[in-house]
């Protein structure tokens, strides 16, 4: 059957079950709204953490930005994975156990102050929209390229679709729906990822195939194939990576405490029952999201020798019917630079670099000598070939000469990864408004009727504004999602360690802690990302750390500031200590606070 | 009441040490194998990976899974000791 049918008849399908299981798990009360009825058991927890987490970008671009980066994509791998074990160990039990709804509402409490609260939610709600943003763009585009709409229709679709389930499910249905999710992508993502293992390596399990040796040449390593044939194109071994060290290390610890510290995956685990269960669920989240996490590496070796093995040296007109579609779709460019007919993919060591000057290929109409689009910005290197980091998970199928039917499961699978990330942030940002704002601050006599209200127009509300944002996307959607992350280590993650295995640790320290970082994280954005405050290049970056890895700098700065502030000022009131006291320890046991 | 506090310390004393034998092997596999040590790893291989570079994209992960499991394990094992399991 034709690909485009197929994909419209298996996305329908899943759409169909999504929507069903709103229907039939939509939320009654605040607390189904807010986490679920607190009753969601820790296996199906960990899915639907999962598949929250995993969004359009993990599952579409990050085994292709890996495959360029080589041993850098490390940063990303072991970040996105390794703050897992921070929340774990340090957060998600005690979290459970002090049992509210909302990360401010911890922050509210724990550090007896509105200031603190007002900064909780100001953060999480920065924290929540730059990340939207990027979510609701993805699922526009992933629309776009496998229905062939137009992108703001996909968005469109999109926001209904995640208005119907957030809305009326609220955290109960959206972690139902999440849990299919999460089967979903997973499969669409394994199922070329072992096809194409046993293609290339004969291996069917795709993270020991990345480390066989080839079905065609039996006495030679995969990995080794791809170092050397890095190296003769002219860039760095591909298991050597070309970032400093320093840096290397400041990413992967922002990553991994911006992880540990965003919103909307601590608050998965108030949905669980027991304080055991958080922890268990914290397990399976991990282990559900390591299956892809170990998985994307190798489909990034396998996508990048199968790249070289068809386009290096080969004259354009031989290449096959994938290399013209995306050219077609402007996800690859080429120019004839030296006018042979054949692409040179070089890199800087062999005079390459990046092909074109900018960040995406502009194109003029009319075809060039061997029949190419003609591409408008070509760099003066000699590299010739431009290919979008996104290619090397959408035509692995295509390139691996799989039935349609996979192609229409990947695109099912990348909609479902953009529409579940996208629903819950919407409920993170839709209980900062109804529970932090409106019940904790402004009008705290509100019925719970009347909550559930201002939690569903508040969503409705934030689906609004992703929408408009996924429709005129800031040109800056790459950039604020490490700002999202930079800014939940620099503020929430300190603040709740501190608050839990720091028993002193008092108001003022939190908020002056908390402020330094946003606002540290916030300046070294803005400075280094959008040239505001003089701006300046790579070699102005303090102590070589980018502003993706400035988070671990900022978050040691507000661990920092808060200690010393806590020396000088007040002590923490003594109900505040018996409260930590109590959520330190799992059982009842320690339900004597209040006395 | 005095017991029971004695009993709350005791308990959250034994899970800090946890804590900080499960971080270290947190720290040890990513910053130290995957990018401290890298270098020097590499010069070990299992099967086609260098040791380094397989800590990195695929060991740490492994780990990272195993520790939270063995969190778990021992937790629920200290909760029973002291009484304050569910």
């Amino acid at each position: 059957m034709d690909a485009q049918i197929l994909t419209y008849i298996i996305v329908g399908a899943t759409f169909a079950l999504y929507i069903g299981i709103a229907i039939w798990s939509r939320a009654g009360s605040t607390k189904d709204f807010y986490v679920a009825g607190g009753g969601v058991g820790p296996i199906a927890n960990g899915m639907a953490t999962a598949a929250d987490w995993m969004s359009a970008a993990s599952f579409i671009s990050m085994a292709g930005i890996i495959a360029f980066m080589g041993y850098d994509g490390a940063t990303f791998l072991m970040g996105w994975t390794g703050g897992y074990v921070l929340l774990a160990l340090l957060l998600a039990p005690y979290l459970r156990k002090f049992g509210k709804f909302t990360v401010p509402d911890f922050i509210g409490d724990r550090y007896y102050s509105k200031t603190a609260r007002i900064v909780a939610v100001f953060c999480a709600l920065i924290v929540s929209f730059t990340y939207i943003a990027g979510q609701m763009r993805g699922v526009g585009v992933v629309f776009s390229r496998f229905l062939e709409v137009e992108i703001n229709t996909g968005v469109y679709i999109g926001m209904v679709i995640v208005l119907f389930y957030a809305v009326l499910g609220g955290m109960k249905g959206i972690t139902y729906t999440q849990v299919a999710q999460y089967c979903v992508l997973i499969f669409a993502f394994m199922v070329p990822a072992i096809f194409i293992s046993i293609q290339l390596t004969g291996n069917p399990i795709p993270m020991l195939g990345m480390g066989d040796t080839l079905v065609d040449q039996p006495d030679i390593y995969l990995l080794d194939k791809l170092d050397g044939i890095s190296q003769e194109l002219g860039f760095s071994k591909y298991t050597d990576g070309s970032k400093n060290m320093l840096d290397v290390i400041a990413i992967t610890l922002a990553l991994m405490v911006g992880t540990a510290g965003l919103p909307h995956v601590i608050v998965r685990f108030f949905t669980v029952k027991r304080v055991k269960d958080a922890r268990k669920s914290a397990g399976f989240a991990l282990l559900f999201i390591a299956i892809l996490y170990i998985t994307a590496p190798a489909v990034s070796v396998f996508s990048k020798v199968n790249l070289i093995d068809t386009v290096s040296e080969k004259p354009y007109e031989d290449m096959p019917d994938w290399f013209t579609n995306w050219e077609s779709l402007g996800l690859i460019g080429w120019i004839d630079k030296n006018g042979d007919g054949k692409i040179q993919y070089l890199g800087p060591d062999r005079n390459g670099g990046v092909a074109i000057d900018g960040k995406t290929p502009d194109f003029a109409d009319g075809v060039g000598k061997s029949g190419e689009r003609i591409v408008t910005n070509p760099s003066t290197n000699e590299n010739e070939l431009y290919v979008d980091n996104d290619i090397m998970v959408m035509a692995n199928p295509e390139i691996a000469d799989l039935p349609n039917w996979v192609i229409a499961l990947v695109a099912a699978g990348c909609l479902a990864a953009a529409l579940s990330t996208a629903a819950g942030l919407l409920l993170v940002i839709s209980s900062s408004v109804s529970h932090d704002l409106i019940k904790k601050i402004i009008n705290p006599k509100i019925s719970d009727k009347g909550e559930l209200i201002a939690a569903r127009l508040s969503a409705t509300a934030a689906v609004v504004i992703a929408g408009y944002f996924g429709i005129n996307p800031p040109g800056f959607v790459a950039a604020v999602v490490a700002l999202a992350f930079g800014l939940a280590a620099a503020s929430f993650f300190p603040a709740i360690v501190l608050g839990i295995f720091y028993k002193k640790m008092n108001k003022e320290g939190a908020v002056t802690g908390m402020i330094t970082g946003v606002t540290l994280m916030l300046f070294y954005m803005l400075k280094f990302k959008f040239d505001l405050f003089g701006g300046g290049g790579e070699d102005d970056w303090w102590f070589g750390i980018s502003p993706e890895g400035f988070g671990s700098i900022a978050m040691l700065a507000n661990f920092i500031v808060s200690l010393v502030v806590c020396q000088v000022t007040k002590e923490t009131p003594q109900d505040v200590q018996e409260i930590v006291e109590n959520i330190r320890i799992p059982s009842g046991a320690g339900e004597a606070t209040g006395h | 009441m005095k017991n029971k506090d004695k009993n709350a310390v005791a308990y959250w004393k034994e899970n800090v040490r946890y804590l900080y034998i499960l971080l270290s092997i947190w720290f040890a596999v990513s910053y130290g194998a995957g990018i401290l040590f890298k270098d020097f790893l590499n010069q070990f291989s299992i099967g086609g990976f260098k040791l380094g570079f397989w800590f990195a994209q695929q060991g740490s992960i492994y780990v990272f899974v195993i520790l939270i499991f063995v969190y778990v394990r021992l937790m629920n094992k200290l909760d029973k000791k002291y009484g304050y399991d569910e």
